[in-house]
């Protein structure tokens, strides 16, 4: 069963010098909320952005992790406070 | 009901559907918080929108995915387009994106999305669940 750490670990595996939080939100291994400011989403759309990081996951997505909430943000963007 | 006609009837339900949503349930009754609150942005935004239960039968999400390329559940499509999932189309409701998108109204966002479609909801697409028997 991944941990809210693992799935934290991974994402900065793939996105190297990315911002990552990631939180259990029912506290039982399955349901994750992760939120990531990366430079890699400069220039991206949402979409876009949002697939970087189901990849890093693969099948697992919708398998042992069955819910990943995802928010993506670039570091301008995480600067203007907003 | 084979794979590939599942994947053309969602295809279809793509190219004639405006605005297309993909969730586990009905917009009356979702299976599912994400698919509630993606279905609740639209009803909020009070727009005319096709939805299609996935539940029904597990090849339709696989189908879903092998065309869209998002592996979760719901789907939002405009105008042929992959708008997102729910994180993405409660972000773009929020900003009044999706309001600016759909060519409607921002509503008040003091409310709570409605429970309830404001308009009626397409049926047809629903019907999926009846052909697959």
């Amino acid at each position: 069963m991944p941990s809210a750490d693992e799935l934290r670990t991974r994402i900065e595996e793939a996105l190297p010098g990315a911002d990552v939080n990631v939180i259990d939100t029912t506290g039982g291994g399955d349901h994750f909320r992760a939120e990531i400011v990366s430079e890699r989403f400069d220039g991206l759309t949402r979409i876009q952005q949002h697939k970087l990081i189901y990849d890093v996951f693969g099948d697992e997505v919708g398998g042992a992790i069955h819910a990943l909430s995802i928010k993506t943000e670039t570091p301008t963007r995480a600067g203007d406070g907003r | 009901m084979t794979n590939d006609e599942i994947k053309g009837f969602i295809e279809n339900a793509i190219k004639e559907n405006r605005v297309m949503l993909f969730m586990k349930g009905t917009p009356q009754q979702p299976a599912c918080g994400f698919s509630m609150r993606a279905s609740g942005a639209l009803n909020a935004l009070g727009v005319k929108y096709a939805a299609l239960d996935i539940l029904p039968d597990p090849r339709i999400r696989e189908e879903l995915s092998g065309v869209s390329g998002w592996p979760t559940i719901p789907q939002l499509f405009v105008d042929g387009e992959l708008v997102g999932g729910s994180d993405i189309v409660l972000e773009m409701f929020e900003s009044g994106e999706l309001a600016e998108l759909l060519g409607v109204e921002q509503p008040d966002l003091g409310e709570e999305p409605a429970a309830e479609p404001e308009q009626p909801v397409q049926q047809r697409p629903i019907g999926l669940e009846n052909r697959l028997n």
